[in-house]
């Protein structure tokens, strides 16, 4: 069930709502398919120095590289490890080879079993069909991905089983005080994994009037009635993206490959750029004003529709 | 390879793409010869018309100016498990005799020599899309007889024919590689059917981890026009991200 409390205020700073929502040993999906990641959370759970966190996210890309190098994490499910058109994910492999900072367990599926996994999730199903893995080894290393017998037909279906977080964290473009969140462009599984969750973090580049919302309420993925969380939080997905506020900051992936090539420059850099800032605004500040220039999103506003009845 | 999987497209195709090299084809293809291929990203852009080479498969360029921007969810359940993607794109660091590829890990899974990043969508596209051309450069390392890890099914293997599976997609129905084309013989072993000018036949037989079968009628293969080559190398990848 959700613990979203309808009458308590929900806006907070990063700094409140880790530290009431996200705790030790808990299950954590912080989801975005390379559109709206929310390091801004990341990097406050890692200064909060949460341990023993599950962490599930199709693709754990730089922001889970830099929790279990942070030592945050003991298990990762995932569905797709890499920096995408760059190459390894090097803090996790060291995590995975060596059990640098700790060892790391790993739960493997593919993107489809990880998104049925978190539809399951969200409609309170213990478990999701789906035609796939047949002629994989997949099943063979993951004892979760089982089959069923359709009761219907008699087809052989794959299983998996509902994934149910202990807190989701969402970084959206906009969303009222209540959590009532839009987004647009790439939603990814966003909406499965915050009905999946027990307790939901929204983190958005802007907060507005509940009017904005009721006038375009087709935008709306996330009902504030299952929010506990509304943090503002300007620039909180770079060096991932927010579309039409800004755009994914390709050249800090590429670096991302030398910096975390080693143990040492990946702590280096955790401790310049997260524990050496104390909020998302100071490490704003530090990019420096060249990031605007850079990757501020221009505008290509869409006509809007008729709501009238 | 990226004129040759482009050449590979049908205008009208519905196509499930990946990023680099088929990201290029299909916007080579679509510049050239199929101006109404339909491109569907797994990360959920339908009918995209991305401006700029999209660096990665979320690209921001991919959602302006689509058709349409789908849930995760539905892109696979409704567009690639419904049966409504003609073309899936898919490389790997191993591909075998009967076209099953390997893209989760070099040697045993629990202790492997190199970890690789693992399916993403590649499973799900092998078994579902109605068919699917595999782009990868060819060389012993790369084409085993046997893949260390079944990532994504191929046309036959240690569990069993397509057919006795009962998958609902075609599978790897061409491998486009850097010398020349192959493709599934009747009994799912990958046979050479096209030779790339001026590549010779026997040193691609070095290339392979099993005695390679060729076709008793080798395809022509014209080579790249100018045209291809100039839109490739100045409009579609200026910067030479992928070439």
């Amino acid at each position: 069930m959700s613990s979203a409390n309808p009458s308590a205020p929900k806006v907070m700073d990063m700094r409140e709502a880790v530290g009431r929502f996200v705790h030790d040993g808990d299950t954590l999906v912080i989801e975005g398919f390379t559109h709206l990641i929310c390091f801004a959370a990341a990097h406050e759970i890692i200064r909060q120095q949460r341990r023993d966190l599950t962490l599930a996210r199709l693709t754990p890309d730089l922001i889970y590289d830099q929790l279990i190098a942070a030592g945050c994490a003991r298990k990762l499910i995932f569905s797709w490890a890499g920096n995408p058109g760059v190459g390894s994910l090097h803090g996790m492999r060291r995590a995975v080879e060596q059990r640098d900072p700790q060892p790391l367990q790993l739960e493997e599926y593919s993107h489809f079993g990880l998104v049925a996994r978190m539809a399951a999730g969200a409609a309170k199903l213990p478990f999701w069909p789906l035609r796939n893995y047949r002629g994989s080894d997949l099943p063979a290393v993951n004892p979760l991905i089982k089959t069923i017998e359709c009761p219907y037909t008699g087809e052989q279906l794959a299983t998996v089983p509902a994934l149910n977080p202990d807190v989701t964290i969402v970084h959206a473009q906009r969303a009222d005080s209540a959590g009532n969140t839009q987004i647009w462009g790439l939603y990814g599984v966003q909406k499965e994994a915050a009905f999946a969750a027990s307790r939901v973090i929204v983190v958005v580049e802007e907060i507005v009037p509940e009017s904005v919302i009721r006038a375009d309420p087709n935008r709306t993925i996330i009902p504030g009635f299952i929010v506990d969380a509304v943090v503002c939080e300007p620039w909180g997905a770079h060096p991932s993206y927010a579309q039409g506020y800004y755009d994914r900051d390709n050249d800090f992936y590429v670096a991302w490959d030398g910096i975390s090539r080693d143990a040492k420059g990946l702590e280096a850099w955790l401790n310049e750029w997260v524990y050496g800032v104390g909020s998302r605004g100071e490490y704003f500040d530090k990019l420096g004003e060249d990031v605007t220039a850079r990757l501020s999103a221009k505008p290509r506003m869409s006509e809007g529709v008729n709501y009238g009845f | 390879m990226a004129v040759r999987a482009a050449h590979e497209l049908a205008d009208g195709d519905v196509v499930f793409v990946g990023i680099g090299l088929p990201n290029l084809a299909c916007n080579l293809a679509r510049a050239t010869h199929a101006p109404n291929l339909v491109l569907i990203y797994e990360s959920g852009a339908v009918g995209a018309v991305p401006e700029r080479l999209p660096v990665s498969i979320g690209d921001p360029a991919l959602v302006t100016d689509s058709l349409g921007v789908a849930s995760m969810a539905d892109i696979f359940q409704f567009y690639l498990q419904g049966g409504r993607i003609d073309v899936g794109f898919l490389g790997g660091a191993q591909v075998d005799r009967y076209a099953n590829i390997n893209s989760t890990v070099i040697g045993p899974y629990a202790k492997p020599k190199v970890r690789l990043p693992g399916s993403g969508g590649a499973c799900e596209i092998a078994i579902h899309a109605a068919r699917v051309i595999v782009v990868a450069p060819l060389s012993a390392r790369s084409f085993p007889a046997d893949v260390d890890f079944y990532t994504s099914p191929g046309q036959a293997g240690k569990y069993g024919t397509r057919a006795q599976l009962q998958l609902p997609g075609g599978g790897p129905t061409r491998i486009v590689t850097d010398v020349g084309i192959l493709e599934p013989a009747a009994d799912g072993e990958l046979a050479l059917v096209a030779v790339y000018p001026g590549v010779d036949v026997a040193q691609i037989k070095t290339k392979v981890g099993w005695a390679l079968r060729v076709s008793a009628t080798l395809e022509p293969v014209p080579p790249p026009t100018a045209e291809e080559l100039t839109l490739l190398r100045d409009v579609l990848d200026p910067q030479h991200l992928y070439l």
